[in-house]
């Protein structure tokens, strides 16, 4: 087949590789390597039972209990409510009905399902995975396809262990050169949406490239995946390199050192061609990114921190014209407001966006030797970055700095375990979310790098890391 | 599913570009059972003042706007989470049909997999009718998937639904989808041994 031999993007190779056959209409039945699961499966496992089915491949299934945990405590008791509680113990009850290997709250390997995945070696290059999460996008950033699915999916792939879906078309955005002083992944991602739209990438999977991604850790590149379903993208990815062979090699299901070298091999040469052409092309230049911080209720609501709060008469677009106004009164913000200054009353650093060991390192790094103004409080994306924080003193730093510990979960991203900001409260957070409500009913977040939310712990207000 | 072949409706207008999951169903409400019906959830926060009352300005609360099975909704309705939630909440209301201009991926796919059908128009169209309605509220929309149209109402025209095939055939067949790709069961299987004897590390 000559088409076999045409310049070829990552998406288009490791799509092929998992094409079982494609239906004359249109889609492609695609084997599914690994579903991710968490507690909002209960819907796919009253589908199963319905029909007396249970998982075909129990061992390619990871369960992960994170949206409603407690973080104060390990138990299904500690949880904020009996509802909550009860959420947890159907996951765990599933769990051991359907035969899947999970790590419940008393796992050591517990955590948010996007840093335990990966942490885990169940996130590899080359594979397909799914989870019933939006932000399954993360664990492309180790070059695999990985997409978020709704129930009905998720119970599809429990019997089936495929899908059908249609290939996206692809943008490839290239960040070339370096990032400045006190930049970050999640600034380039804010960035990135500001420009292109929440609805910009819509239909297509994103691949990062250019300079500023190769020179990234996992932990960034993560990040970078993590927000493209913000921007609308299916997937995210980056193509596997030395750093991603370096990252995955000797965790738990990773393969072993007698299989390592051919899997390797393979890998690398997922990579797109050099002359794959991409539907759709975006180039930022890292130097142009400043920290930046959302001020409105959509994570395209993003402008650098020595902004001011837009203007909405000043849109071209009607639509966004009303948007902003809609999003301006929620957020009690008046246009023309400095952002750096604007007092806070909490700090969340968590989520699977920023939760992972570096992500406190960068902000233990600011708030060393200080103390917070308000109300602080970090969650781990994982037990394991827990003990890892605890055992390299950065515990100790949040800690002295006047900021909560907690134990690892969703938290206040989603809020859906009792964590919340309260009603007319304003947030600095790590998280990936800035909805009307997202973090209770009434919050007002404004999305930041872990940096600069330590940063506004310390003044009680929206701050430029690079001035403290 | 409940299949879906053709459907005729006055039309409720949703505004807001961007509308998430978040505000199609909040979070909390997502630990109930199905069997509770999701109904009552739909736009919760959005829909109700702060006494937990339904509010009169809200489009969805206007008289005459429950007999409606078509939203109209503006730019990347659906966005954010992936919870099948807001669908459910949408379908158990009694919305069988949702026109906009984009929608977030996830929420389109939920959507097909529960009989609700995502009708993309472009911008400017949903705009006309968005107008048209608020002259005349009782006009009537036509979603019309088996002949893979959307009949709009006055001088508005019509245009094509874009689905592609093989979802339009389930949804207007109300088809079971895992019945039917157990009939390529014996293709999944041969394609996974062949998986797995170069992943063995997969299924351990």
């Amino acid at each position: 087949m000559a088409h076999m031999n045409a310049p070829r993007t990552m998406l288009a190779k490791i799509w092929d590789e998992h094409e079982i056959l494609r239906h004359p209409s249109g889609p492609s039945l695609l084997y599914i390597d690994r579903d991710m699961i968490h507690e909002g499966s209960f819907h796919a496992f009253a589908d199963l039972k319905r029909r007396g089915l249970k998982p075909r491949r129990p061992k390619q299934i990871f369960g992960v209990a994170d949206h409603y945990v407690p973080t104060l405590g390990r138990t299904s008791k500690d949880a904020a409510s009996p509802a909550i509680a009860r959420m947890i113990d159907t996951f765990d009850e599933n769990m051991e009905w359907g035969g899947v290997r999970h790590f419940g709250l008393s796992s050591r390997s517990q955590g948010i399902v996007h840093v335990v995945a990966p942490e885990q070696g169940i996130t590899l290059p080359g594979l397909t995975i799914v989870c019933s999460d939006s932000h399954t996008s993360t664990q492309g950033a180790l070059g695999a396809i990985a997409f978020g699915i709704g129930q009905s999916e998720n119970a599809h792939v429990l019997a089936t262990q495929a899908i059908w879906q249609l290939r996206p078309k692809t943008m490839r955005v290239t960040i070339n050169g370096t990032l400045g002083q006190g930049v970050t992944a999640k600034d380039v991602m804010l960035a990135l949406i500001a420009k292109i739209g929440a609805a910009g990438a819509g239909g297509h999977a994103i691949e990062f490239a250019g300079q500023v991604v190769r020179d990234m850790s996992i932990e960034g590149r993560l990040t970078l995946c993590n927000m493209s379903i913000e921007a609308a993208a299916r997937f995210g990815m980056v193509a596997p390199d030395e750093t991603t062979f370096a990252y995955v090699r000797g965790r738990n299901f990773a393969p072993n050192e007698q299989e390592w070298d051919a899997a390797v091999n393979h890998w690398r040469q997922l990579v797109s061609d050099d002359d794959a052409v991409f539907d759709r092309e975006v180039v930022l230049e890292g130097a142009d990114i400043p920290p930046m911080v959302t001020w409105g209720t959509s994570p395209e609501d993003a402008v650098s921190i020595e902004g001011r709060v837009p203007d909405p008469s000043t849109f071209d677009n009607a639509d966004k014209r009303k948007a902003a106004i809609k999003s301006l009164e929620y957020m009690e913000l008046a246009p023309g407001t400095e952002l750096s200054g604007l007092k806070l009353d909490k700090v969340f650093i968590g989520s699977c966006t920023n939760s992972r060991i570096e992500d406190l390192r960068a902000a233990a790094a600011i708030l060393k030797g200080r103390k917070a103004k308000i109300q602080a409080i970090v969650v781990p994306g994982s037990t394991q970055v827990k003990e890892q924080a605890e055992a390299e003193g950065i515990a100790a730093i949040f800690r002295e700095a006047g900021f909560e510990w907690r134990d690892s979960g969703c938290s206040m991203c989603a809020a859906m375990n009792g964590d919340v900001v309260g009603p007319g409260e304003r947030c600095a957070s790590t998280s990936n979310r800035n909805f009307v409500g997202r973090q209770g009913p009434g919050a007002r977040t404004h999305l930041v790098s872990p940096a600069m939310a330590a940063a506004a712990a310390i003044t009680g207000c929206l701050t430029d890391v690079r001035r403290v | 599913m409940k299949a879906f072949v053709k459907e005729t409706s006055t039309v409720v207008a949703v505004p807001g570009v961007n509308c998430d999951t978040d505000q199609i169903i909040p979070g909390r409400f997502l630990k109930a059972d199905r069997a509770q019906g999701y109904g009552q959830f739909l736009f919760h926060d959005i829909r109700r003042n702060e006494a937990g009352e339904l509010d009169p300005a809200f489009p969805l609360n206007r008289e005459g706007a429950e007999r409606s099975t078509i939203l109209l909704v503006e730019d990347n309705f659906g966005c954010g989470s992936s919870r099948e939630g807001a669908v459910y909440a949408l379908v158990d209301h009694g919305i069988r049909a949702v026109i906009g201009p984009s929608f977030g991926d996830i929420f389109f796919n939920n959507a097909l997999k529960n009989g609700l059908v995502p009708v993309r128009l472009p911008a400017e169209h949903c705009d006309e009718l968005a107008d048209y309605l608020a002259r005349f509220p009782d006009a009537e929309v036509t979603v019309d998937l088996e002949n893979s149209e959307l009949v709009l109402p006055g001088n508005l025209g019509r245009y094509p639904i874009v689905i592609d095939a093989f979802a339009r055939e389930c949804i207007l067949q109300g088809l079971d989808e895992i019945e039917m790709t157990f009939t390529y069961m014996e293709k999944i299987k041969a394609f996974e041994t062949e998986r797995m004897a170069s992943h063995a590390w997969l299924a351990r």
